[in-house]
């Protein structure tokens, strides 16, 4: 990938850190984790990867982006915003009462958003469904859906998986964000998932792997699943809990808690230093 | 009275007969067709029909991601799995974001017979009418099922019908004047003395009542109700004016289902007696359909019975 582009996406991440830190510390709330471990990929899903237009989110000839692990709308909604399918000054209404932008991914009220997710699990089967769709409609649309790898020990995933290979979803392209953590701890404490290569390849997936925060490695992925055919991809994407924020990374805690004023300002001097770090070269 | 069919054939048969006219229709089942009647409409049109397996959680989520894209599936397998089992998917895969998907349980009730309790699926209606925005229907008989069906290819929205095992008697084709809304029940018989709210293969078990009821002197009235939810609560009330008492009566637990519907009904806007027939509250059980309904009361004497309460508790 041209150094251009990776300067241009890693500035758009960036941005998006320090917006999705500001949503969770004004909330109050929210799961501020995950959202930094899969910001990279969602930044680069609406940013070099997906056929989508912000002026008319409804196309039915767009990409679909369905969030599995619904709770990260710290990552997805300032990238929606920042992508133009709303104003940036919107996401202050993050999981307020008088606002639309609730706690986890809404598809009625929040342009660009696909499909509702949050119950665990169910975000996968909606994408299969819309990949069975787009082959019934003939239709050349591709779908993508970011899991957790917490999220995987939900048995409907399972289900979606054999389904996905069942109707041979070469349009279907699924991201696992392995940052081995869930709220309890370890993933491989809590409930072991992996070796996830190895389960995928035998439900019939095409299994890539990539460095979720390295934008080539992103792209040449992304890439490369479009080439798969008759099978469905999953991107196995390495990533850090938290990342961005030295006290969060790698810290299960930092799930779905906020930063109370004294860490929101240090979480918040550590991104603007690594936006402006970036902005000069 | 005509024919008799189980509503789950009527309803495979609507499928097949309404495809060419709704080409955005589409078909999933959970390893039943054979039992829930979406057979035929998989081998009359294949490339719009998805056995899913025995994943029903799944078959709800992709049900739902079709709908995102314009077409309108109806989701089907046993009232036990569509209801119980995938209770929080349809809640919020489908429900929460009101996608238009139909999902439809066969073989609700008791009238599974044989297979027993763990297949006989009593809280369906009390389960998916709580939830928000939700149509819940149970059509009683052959010719009903054919326009509900249609119906809900006309409606736009989420909603759950219940169909049966059993071949029931065709009432509502015989009845003048007779015709299918959502939302809307159907008196099927005039009375004075007492009102008997049914639906499903109860609706036929109520006109039976009525007849044992007539040879009293007792005059009943007969709502088909086939929507439970939204309740025809106009239909509900002049009821209650003009007859002082009510029955109600449902292969389903007396808990949260059409009983505890009319009763919020009733009691919130013009309180009179109303006397819950159903299951009460216990599980089923294993043995011949029409014995296992016997054994629970769910007969034309359990609803007259129910009646005689109703009209004794009347001020």
């Amino acid at each position: 990938m041209e150094q251009n582009k990776i300067r241009e996406l890693s500035i758009i991440a960036a941005k998006s850190r320090i917006l999705g830190l500001d949503m969770v510390h004004r909330a109050a709330s929210g799961h501020i984790g995950g959202s930094l471990s899969c910001m990279d990929i969602i930044t680069m899903l609406y940013n070099g990867v997906m056929r989508i237009d912000p002026s008319n989110p409804q196309d039915p000839d767009r990409d679909r982006f369905v969030l599995s692990k619904g709770h990260c709308t710290p990552a997805l909604y300032p990238v929606l915003a920042q992508r133009g399918f709303f104003p940036v000054e919107a996401l202050e209404m993050f999981r307020r009462v008088d606002g639309h932008l609730s706690g986890h991914a809404e598809m009625k009220h929040v342009p660009g958003v696909d499909m509702s997710t949050g119950s665990l699990g169910q975000g996968i089967s909606a994408a299969v469904g819309m990949a069975m769709a787009g082959k019934l409609n003939k239709k050349n649309y591709r779908v993508y859906t970011v899991l957790g790898d917490g999220e995987i020990a939900e048995g409907q995933v399972w289900e979606a998986f054999m389904a996905a290979a069942k109707y041979e979803l070469d349009n279907l392209c699924a991201v696992i964000d392995v940052n081995g953590l869930q709220i309890d701890g370890k993933t491989a404490d809590v409930m072991p998932t992996e070796p996830l290569d190895e389960k995928l390849e035998a439900f019939g997936w095409k299994v890539l792997k990539a460095d979720g925060h390295d934008f080539g490695s992103l792209q040449e992925a992304f890439a490369e699943a479009k080439t798969v055919k008759a099978q469905p991809t999953v991107i196995l994407a390495k990533t850090v809990k938290g990342k961005g924020v030295s006290y969060m990374e790698n810290v299960a805690g930092w799930h779905g808690k906020a930063p109370n004023d004294a860490q929101y300002e240090q979480g918040k001097q550590e991104l603007e230093a690594q936006l402006k770090e970036l902005e000069a070269h | 009275m005509s024919e008799k069919i189980a509503t789950r054939e009527a309803y495979g048969n609507a499928l097949v007969a309404l495809a060419e006219q709704y080409p955005d229709l589409v078909v999933l089942d959970a390893d039943l067709s054979s039992a829930t009647k979406t057979q035929g409409f998989s081998k009359a049109y294949p490339t719009r029909f998805f056995n899913m397996g025995i994943a029903e959680a799944n078959m709800m989520g992709v049900a739902a991601g079709m709908a995102t894209c314009g077409k309108m599936p109806f989701a089907n397998t046993f009232a036990m799995f569509a209801a119980g089992r995938a209770w929080e998917q349809v809640r919020n895969s489908i429900a929460y974001p009101g996608l238009n998907v139909k999902v439809v349980g066969s073989h609700g009730g008791l009238s599974v017979g044989e297979d027993g309790a763990t297949h006989q699926c009593i809280e369906d209606f009390a389960i998916m009418r709580a939830i928000p925005g939700m149509t819940v229907l149970c059509p009683c008989d052959g010719s009903e099922m054919a326009a509900a069906t249609e119906a809900l290819l006309n409606y736009d929205g989420p909603a759950y019908m219940r169909l049966g095992r059993l071949a029931v008697e065709t009432v509502t084709d015989s009845i003048e004047g007779y015709h299918f809304e959502l939302g809307k029940g159907v008196t099927l018989r005039d009375g004075s003395d007492v009102t008997i709210i049914a639906n499903g293969m109860m609706v036929q078990a109520a006109l039976k009542a009525a007849a044992l009821l007539q040879a009293e002197g007792v005059q009943a009235r007969v709502i088909d109700m086939h929507t439970i939810k939204p309740l025809d609560a106009a239909l509900v009330l002049k009821a209650a004016a003009e007859t002082g008492a009510i029955v109600t009566s449902e292969e389903a637990n007396i808990i949260g289902g059409l009983g505890a519907a009319v009763c919020e009904c009733v009691s919130e806007n013009c309180p009179v007696p109303v006397v819950r027939h159903g299951v009460a509250d216990i599980f089923g059980r294993s043995g011949k359909a029409e014995q296992v309904l016997a054994a629970y009361g769910l007969t034309p004497e359990g609803i007259a019975d129910a009646a005689r309460k109703a009209i004794s508790k009347k001020k």
